[in-house]
Order: C-alpha cells, then structure tokens, then sequence
C-alpha cells in the first residue's frame, strides 16, 4: 500500500511563500525527484536571491546561498570542485534572466553538468510586483502601471527558444504548474533534468510557468487559469532541446 | 658592480628578449638581478623599452630613473632616454636606425654601432638586438662566457624550441663585442 | 646550498605560488597588469590536475570561488583595480559566508577605466572592506617577486584558519617585474577540517552556505563573530619590516614597489648625512599601528610616500596620533615616483626640521 506522505527531505515548515503560490509545488517536486532517485545525500542545491532565497529553510539538504543573479557561477564552482555530486540552481526570473542572464547564457555555452530550475512567474515577486524580463506585453506591474509596453519596456525573453540555440545544453524544457496535469508533466520534464545530470553529465534547464497570485492581484484559482492560458500564449510550454 | 639599464626602441626589435637576457645570464652568474617591461595596449611595433638592473648587492629600487646605461635601438629612444643617463655612463646606440647621434658634452661613453646592418651581413636580421648585446659585454664585461651560453639556450632552445638560431646570434654577440673592443 | 633560481614575472610566481600551496582551482577573466595570472594557470592548473576556468565575467569569476570555496576547495581568482570593483559584491558576500579564497589585485591607476600603468591607488578599498557591509579583509602586500610567490603561499593558509578572503595587494609594476625567485616546499599546517563545507550530506546533517540573517539580532550576532576574527588577526597576524636608526630624523612609511623605491631613497639620505629609517608594512590589514605607534614617540618625522594621493597615510596619522609631523609624498595615474624626487622631498622635510 502507497501513503501519501510529505517527501522526507522537505522539511516540517510553513512555507513563507503567499497562498496559492507556486514555489511549494515546485519544492515539493524537486524533494520527491531528489528522495525517489536515492540522491539526497549528494546533492548540492544553489539559492537565488528572490522569493526562494529561503529555500534553504525547506530542502533538508546542503545548500549555498548566491549573491543575485550568480547561482550558475556559484553551481559552476561546486560541480567543478565536487563531479560526483548534484548540482541543481533554484533561481526566479529576475534571477536567471535579467541580472543574471550573462552567467545563465555562459553556463549553458560550457555544457556545465547542472540542473537549472527556473521559475518564470512573470513578475518580481519579493520586491512587491515590478516588471520583470518575462513580463507579458500589456501586463500591469508596479513599474509598468500603464502595461507593459514593447515600445517603451520591449518584449518578454524567451529563455527556453534562446538558449535551445546553443550547443552547450542537453536538454532545455518549459513546463507549468497551472493544473494537475501541467504539474505531472512537470515532475516527469524535472526528473529527466536531474537524470541527464547524472546520467549523461549534461546541462539541463526546466522553465516552470508559475503563478504570483498577491501581486498579480489575482485569486490563487484565477492565477492558475491565467497559467494555463495567457502565459503559455507567449511561452508556449514543450521540449525545446532533447 | 651595479648596472642600471635602459634598453629601449621599437617593438619587434628584441629590446625585451635582450633585457631578459642580460638579467638571466646575470642570475646564473649569481648576481642580483631584476628586469621590468613598459606594457601598453598595443602588442607590436611601437616603443618598448626595459629597465634591467645588475649588482652585486641586492637590489633595493628596481625601478630605474638614471640610467648607468643606455641601449637604444631607434631615434625615438634616445630623445627620450639619454637625459637620464648618469655621468660617466654608458651609451650603446644602433647607428643603423638613427641617423643623428648627437655630439655628448657631458661625461658619457658613446658607442655606435650599425647593429642593423651588421645583422644582415650575418644574414640574420632579426639579431640586431644580439649585436647590441654584444657591444654591451665587450665595454662592460661582467658575465661570464659559460652564463651568456646558457642564456642563449635558454632563448633560443627553452623558450622558442630553435637550436638552429642559436649560431647565428652567437655570432652576432661576437662581432658586437669586436667592435666595442676595437673602438676602445 | 644555493636553492634553485628562476627567473620569473611576479604574476607568474604568484600563480605558481598558488599551486604549490594547494590551490587547485583558479577563475579569472582577462585585464591588464595581470594576464599573466591565468596564462600561467591555464598551462599549469591541468598538469596539478586542478582546474581553470576564464569566466564570462568578474562577477562570474568571484561567484565561481563562492561555490568552489563553499564546497571545501582552495581557490583563487587575480585581477586589476576596475575587474576588482567588478568583484566587490560577491568579496563581501565570501567574507559574510565565512569563506576562505585568495584573491589578488595587480593595481593599476583608477578613477574608472584610468591606465594601465603601475598604482597603489586601490588601498582604501583593499583595507577598509571594498564591498557593502561591516567587514575586512587580510591584506599583504608583497614587494618583490618573490614575496609575490611567498605570500600567496602564506595567504591561503591565512584564509582556511580564518575563514575569510585574502588579498594580495600588488601593483603593476610587480606584476610585470622579473626577478629571481626560489620556491621552498610548501609545508602544510594542520589546519581546522573543512566540515562546514557543501559536500552532499552523508553520514551527518547538513550545511548551508549563507550571508542572509533575516533577523537583527542573529545578523548583528554574527557581525560581532566577524569582528573578533577581525580583532584576533590584529594580534596575531600583523607583518612588518624596519630599519630604523638611533635618533631617527625622518621615517620613511611606504608599501610594495614604493617601499623598494624608498629603501634607496633612505640609503642616499644616510649617504648625506641624515638619520633616515624606512617602515615597511607586509600586511595592509591588520595595519602594524602599535609599531607605529612607538616609534613616532621617538622619530622626529614620518613620510609617507605612495602611488595615489595620499590613503595609506590616514592609517599612518591615526596611529602616530599627532605624536610627530606626518607628511605625504605621492605620484598617481600609473606615474611611479623616483627616487631623486622623493629624495628632494624628504630633503625639504629634513631642512625644516633642523631649523
């Protein structure tokens, strides 16, 4: 008989994240892929510095804590030091593709044997709500009152179609947590991530469409159709780089 | 002895090469040495020059204001250096590649040498730097035969993996150190 | 014996320094003085069977010792004054972590992207913290080719027992200088177990790699945690070197590639007459202030002669605490100041102390 249970390595603490955030969901994920493939005791996980900089607090695992933007040159200086262990970077969307795009794009080009995860909710969460390189055209943010606007803010990266033109990765996916389906798909594109570090010893980036209810101004449920629907208009979810 | 070095003219003429040289073959004779490069943007042609020091004590300032001497390969170079040099010191210029050396009133010993064309009659014109080299041990001495053997191997063999230079630019020492000892 | 000689660039001894001492993990991107830095750990670091990566970035480069410091390695990154700035932020986050790594600037003059040229004009940055927040760093300054090698040497072991970056404060000038220099065998100390390090938890809890204290109270905890490490490398780690005379007139206080200039400026003093004395710090931070200290009791002045406009100096004013005249001689902009003209300087000074 199979219980139900929280993973082990997610530990018996209340999420700081806001009701009807995604972040849990994807902690959740990533603790059950990490238990299910016996990896725990040789993973090293890499903050960013957003809405998972606490991460640390809920991964029963060793982890560092990066300087903004830095947590694939950090994940760089760990994997190199230690080959045979886990390297994973949990990073936001600020994170990975507006101040830390330069480290996101070299890190890619080397191939480092790395599982980026990141997590595109199209805002800036932590800061209360400002624009963000992913932010949808016409999206309301703190800093585009008016929507976003291309002529005067340009377009939203699309990091998964940019980096697939690279030669440096091996597997480079966009997935989303707005349904129950999209979560499954999620943890199946997340697990083959992990595997094709440890496996193949090959970069891997998994893009998770989340949601940002409190600073969308939206109901939880609501934050998850718009998932589903708006976003993936821009960011079609799929697998970019087999 | 302590000898204050300037050697100084454009890039690509060897005046590094030749300052490193002078400092190894120093070392191995168990002498203090030290040997700092100009560096700029530009990475040929142009003027490099280097200050190398030699002397029996250590070496306290191994930058070098005043010169005790001057090898210089262009006109640029002795514009620019021979102010510095101090009294009784020494100048080895290439007459090849400055047409006007002026008259010294001052106490300094000038020798010219047509480094340049010396290197071609060897049919190496790449080793005016060695006739300079040359000029410079025939009227100061001070390293031995057996330290400027192992410079050369060490230029020539260790660091550019060329033996065959190396008779070439033996000769051209000697035929420098001729004509500082004939000029004498 | 006569210990084997080479003749090396002081950026190649450092590297090579580096290695010996264990160091086996290098990241730097290019800038001028200090290229041959990474040349010489591209070639040797794969012989070590280390590792050298040219990063995208400074920033790139000081987040990858983040990482590799964090997962129990000996690393190490060189740059320049604009490349240090550059490097600044994650300096602090290393030192708030607790991480030990070395890290070397070859200065050369600022503001901006200045020259290229030989300076000291990165002190105040090297010493009084250079990043946001309360911190320090050891800070050496070698003054010949092969301090460059030795120091470095010294500076890793600094950083494991300490837990916190080093610097190598060096200038262009040393960078690019040849001299002789001999390697001693590395003798390791023992030193504390890494057991803090990010290595994969088996066989015990886990550790986390972290500058972030949410909560005032923890934060100003472990502010006061750095600060008597700080306190206890000011016991026990300041290195200086002197030759001060009987009756001292006037007391040269100069570091690095300057120091060296004046030891022949105190020399031609001597020669003339005068009771000069030269004060040599080796280590920036922690400053050697109490040496200072006493002998400005006795010596009648201080100068203090550097490539910027005047910042070691301040550190030499509080220590003398007014107890004799301080002056200042500096060259900046990649000019490096002669001996005749310190010389006449310290000359003006001497007239009028013997009025």
């Amino acid at each position: 008989m199979r219980v139900f249970e929280r993973p082990k390595m997610l530990k018996d603490k209340v999420f700081h994240y806001c009701p009807g955030c995604t972040h849990g969901i994807v902690h959740r994920l990533v603790a059950e892929i990490i238990e299910e493939m016996e990896i725990r005791e040789r993973t090293v996980g890499v903050c960013p510095v957003g809405c998972a900089v606490l991460a640390y607090d809920y991964l029963d695992i060793d982890m560092q804590e990066a300087s903004h933007g830095r947590a694939p040159a950090v994940a760089t200086g760990i994997k190199r030091v230690l080959p045979d262990r886990v390297v994973f970077t949990y990073q936001g969307d600020g994170d990975l593709a507006a101040i830390g795009m330069t480290e996101t794009v070299h890190t890619a080009a080397r191939g480092e044997p790395l599982t980026v995860i990141f997590i595109n909710n199209a805002i800036y969460g932590m800061t209360n709500g400002q624009m963000a390189p992913t932010t949808l055209l016409g999206q309301r943010t703190q800093t585009t009152p008016y929507g976003r606007n291309a002529a005067k803010e340009g377009y939203p990266i699309k990091v998964c179609e940019m980096l697939a033109t690279l030669d440096g990765p091996s597997y480079i996916a966009r997935v989303s947590v707005g349904s129950y389906k999209s979560i499954l798909n999620a943890r199946k594109v997340l697990r083959e991530a992990f595997r094709r570090q440890i496996e193949e010893n090959a970069y891997a980036l998994v893009e998770v469409l989340s949601t940002c209810p409190t600073n969308w101004s939206m109901k939880p449920r609501d934050a998850m159709d718009w998932i589903e629907n708006e976003m993936q208009e821009t960011f079609p979810v799929g697998i970019f780089k087999e | 002895m302590k000898d204050r070095l300037i050697i100084s003219g454009f890039g690509g003429q060897g005046v590094m090469l030749l300052g490193q040289f002078l400092a190894y073959a120093g070392m191995l004779d168990g002498r203090r040495v030290s040997w700092i490069p100009s560096y700029g943007p530009e990475m040929r042609g142009g003027t490099a020059y280097c200050s190398v020091t030699i002397s029996d004590t250590s070496i306290a300032s191994p930058v070098i204001s005043r010169p005790d001497t001057l090898i210089v390969m262009n006109s640029p170079s002795l514009d620019r250096f021979l102010p510095a040099v101090r009294r009784y010191g020494i100048v080895v210029a290439n007459s090849s590649m400055i047409e006007h050396i002026p008259e010294l009133d001052r106490d300094i010993h000038l020798v010219s040498v047509p480094a340049q064309s010396i290197a071609e009659e060897l049919k190496a014109p790449k080793a005016s730097n060695m006739v300079m080299l040359g000029c410079y041990l025939g009227i100061r001495g001070g390293l031995s035969e057996k330290a400027v053997e192992a410079a050369l191997q060490k230029a020539f063999v260790d660091a550019v993996k060329r033996p065959d230079l190396i008779p070439i630019n033996r000769a051209a020492i000697e035929r420098g150190r001729e004509l500082a000892l004939a000029g004498n | 014996m006569k210990k084997k000689q080479v003749l090396m660039k002081g950026n190649e001894a450092m590297a090579e320094g580096a290695i010996m001492a264990g160091c086996r993990y290098f990241f730097g991107y290019p800038i001028t003085p200090q290229n041959e830095v990474p040349a010489h750990m591209a070639v040797s670091m794969p012989r070590a069977g280390g590792v050298f990566i040219q990063a995208e970035s400074e920033l790139a480069a000081i987040n990858m010792v983040y990482g590799a410091a964090g997962a129990g390695a000996r690393v190490m990154t060189s740059s320049s004054s604009p490349g240090i700035s550059l490097k600044q932020e994650g300096i602090s986050y290393l030192v708030g972590a607790e991480l030990p790594c070395v890290i070397a600037n070859i200065m050369r003059g600022g503001p901006g992207l200045g020259g290229i040229q030989p300076s000291q004009s990165d002190y105040y940055q090297a010493v009084k913290g250079g990043g946001h927040g309360d911190y320090r760093l050891i800070v050496l300054a070698p003054n010949s080719v092969q301090e460059m090698a030795d120091l470095t040497m010294l500076a890793f072991d600094l950083a494991d027992i300490y837990r916190n970056p080093v610097m190598i404060l060096g200038d262009g000038n040393l960078g690019q200088m040849m001299e002789p220099v001999s390697f001693c065998k590395f003798r390791k100390r023992k030193l504390p177990p890494k057991d803090w390090a990010t290595t994969g938890t088996a066989g015990r809890s886990r550790n986390i790699v972290k500058s972030l204290y949410l909560i005032p109270e923890q934060l100003e905890a472990h502010n006061r945690k750095l600060y008597r490490k700080f306190q206890t490398m000011k016991r026990c780690e300041v290195r200086f070197e002197e030759d001060i005379p009987e009756g001292c007139e006037l007391l040269l206080t100069a570091f690095g590639t300057t120091a060296r200039i004046c030891r022949d400026v105190v020399d031609k003093l001597r020669q003339r007459g005068h009771k000069a004395g030269l004060f040599r710090p080796i280590t920036l931070f922690p400053f050697p202030e109490e040496r200072i200290k006493e002998v400005s009791s006795w010596v009648k002045a201080v100068m203090t002669v550097e490539m910027n406009m005047g910042q070691m100096v301040d550190d030499v004013r509080l220590a003398v605490e007014g107890r004799c005249p301080v002056h200042f001689y500096g060259r900046t902009g990649g000019v490096v100041p002669s001996v005749e003209e310190i010389v006449h300087e310290a000359g003006k000074i001497l007239r009028g102390i013997k009025k």
